[in-house]
């Protein structure tokens, strides 16, 4: 007798909507700039689909968003935002301002939170005041102000990095000289070039290349170390700068 | 939920409205979509393999062989899975053949109302159609009904080489090789290892090869592969699809196999 329970009951394979395609992004935020990181390995499995997908975006003089995750929903997200921040400037005639984005990316992420974008937001750049400032959220718009955070693949590989590097956490200071509350530009990229270097070393989907956004507040330009790396800069209509500094990592 | 406003209020499974409260015209045309699930696609039937393209000095090339597989079963044996669009793309399709004769025939219709009805002088090159493609499989896999495929979608507009992936998930990206399906596990490592840094100077005759090699260790290795191909060339003179040519293949290394030749012992 052969089985027929395959016949009575059909096996249904549910479609998946989803994919997880790998990567890592990171960002800092400095007391007059903040730094906007990520891979540009695109993967699924143990399969390299491409070498160079940005997961890093600019959208206006003084925001850069970085987005980890499922790449489909990743790029339609961004390309929302996009949009929305567009008819915001026909509207009002200005960009919008960092943290007016953030609920922005918040209300938009909620919208779909009974079928979310399976999409994690890091958005960084210069608040109103010209301070620094990192956004984190979730897939469904939980979010905060942080000074740094690393989300994907390697996150749990960078973050206890930058808990120690950037909070000092588990670090004392010596005697009558207190941590510095905010670093500078040239030590932030090195933490971040090694945050990404480490993480190439360790997890499988981190690789091939690293771009790095760098968004200055008004009024400041790069210290010599750092433009010594010759970062391209952006256009952008005076005031904030934005540049972007590019690394290769291991591609194996 | 239902969408239409006229079934709001009701009892489930009441498809006629007793007391009349709506002219017929006015009715929702679903009216029975509490009653019944609609039925989407969940697997592919008559499937392609395999797609593989590259991108050489001139220009794209996209080769694919000419089978669509019924399960295991080689139905359809010269199947053609390349679809030019417009004058500089060209689409190659693996997964649902079905699905990928729906997008030819949308596509053949994007393709005259933008010659017919926009008459603006512009005309759609392969990034304008691969962005158009991703739009339609991600809104599809966001209605829980893909279009079952992978493609890969190729050409030259404007001296620019295009040539990127797209599927079923609206999941996109570009690169100098693609390959898709099994050719993903199996040809992709070979045509990277031809390819990378030599986009520039490849000539058509070595892309040509480097694909054939690829398209035969993929008939090789691929259960549901056939040795008999096309390939698609896109360079500024425009797009061209090869007549259904036969894959050479040698078996003579199998009589040394254990178990396929003249046993021995």
């Amino acid at each position: 007798m052969p089985d027929m329970s395959a016949i009575v009951n059909p096996q249904q394979r549910q479609f998946n909507p989803y994919a997880e395609n790998g990567g890592t992004i990171l960002a800092i935020a400095g007391a007059d700039f903040t730094v906007i990181a990520g891979d540009t390995r695109q993967s699924e499995g143990y399969s390299i689909q491409t070498r160079y997908a940005p997961k890093v975006f600019r959208l206006t003089d003084r925001a850069v968003l970085a987005v980890n995750g499922f790449a489909a929903d990743g790029n339609m997200f961004v390309k929302k935002v996009k949009q929305r921040l567009e008819w915001y400037r026909h509207a009002h005639a200005k960009d919008m301002p960092l943290r007016a984005i953030a609920r922005l990316i918040q209300t938009m992420l909620y919208a779909q939170r009974f079928f979310p974008y399976y999409v994690y937001n890091i958005l960084g750049g210069i608040e109103e005041d010209g301070t620094g400032a990192v956004y984190s959220f979730d897939p469904v718009g939980s979010y905060e102000r942080e000074t740094c955070r690393a989300a994907g693949a390697a996150q749990s590989l960078v973050q206890p990095f930058l808990d120690n590097q950037i909070y000092f956490k588990n670090q004392t200071a010596a005697q009558g000289s207190p941590h510095p509350a905010h670093l500078p530009l040239p030590d932030v990229l090195s933490i971040v070039i090694d945050s990404f270097t480490s993480a190439t070393e360790r997890h499988i989907e981190v690789g091939d290349g690293l771009e790095m956004y760098i968004v200055l507040a008004r009024g400041r330009t790069l210290p010599d170390a750092v433009a010594g790396l010759r970062p391209q800069e952006l256009p952008s209509a005076g005031g904030e700068k934005v540049f972007v500094l590019k690394r290769d990592l291991k591609k194996d | 939920m239902d969408h239409f406003p006229t079934n709001w209020g009701r009892p489930k499974y009441d498809n006629f409205d007793t007391s009349a409260t709506y002219p017929l015209h006015n009715r929702g045309q679903n009216q029975s979509t509490t009653s019944g699930a609609t039925q989407h696609t969940q697997q592919p039937i008559v499937t392609g393999t395999s797609v593989l393209a590259i991108k050489f000095k001139d220009g794209i090339m996209i080769a694919a062989d000419t089978l669509a597989s019924y399960g295991s079963l080689a139905r359809f044996k010269g199947v053609q899975r390349l679809h030019p669009v417009g004058d500089y793309t060209v689409v190659g399709a693996s997964g649902d053949m079905s699905d990928f004769q729906y997008l030819q025939h949308i596509l053949d219709g994007l393709v005259i109302s933008e010659e017919t009805t926009a008459q603006d002088g512009h005309t759609l090159g392969p990034a304008e159609i691969h962005e158009y493609l991703s739009q339609v499989m991600y809104a599809r896999r966001s209605k829980m009904n893909p279009l079952w495929n992978s493609l890969l979608v190729g050409g030259v507009k404007d001296g620019q080489r295009f040539l990127a992936y797209v599927d079923l998930l609206g999941v996109t990206y570009s690169a100098s090789t693609l390959a898709t399906g099994y050719g993903a596990y199996i040809a992709q490592p070979l045509l990277r290892k031809a390819v990378e840094g030599r986009e520039n100077t490849l000539t058509e005759p070595e892309a040509r090869a480097i694909l054939e090699n690829a398209l035969r260790v993929l008939f090789y290795r691929d259960a549901r592969s056939i040795n008999q191909y096309q390939i698609a060339t896109i360079t500024a003179n425009g797009a061209e699809i090869s007549a259904s040519l036969k894959l050479e293949t040698s078996w003579g290394f199998a009589e040394g196999i254990r178990g396929y030749g003249a046993q021995t012992q």
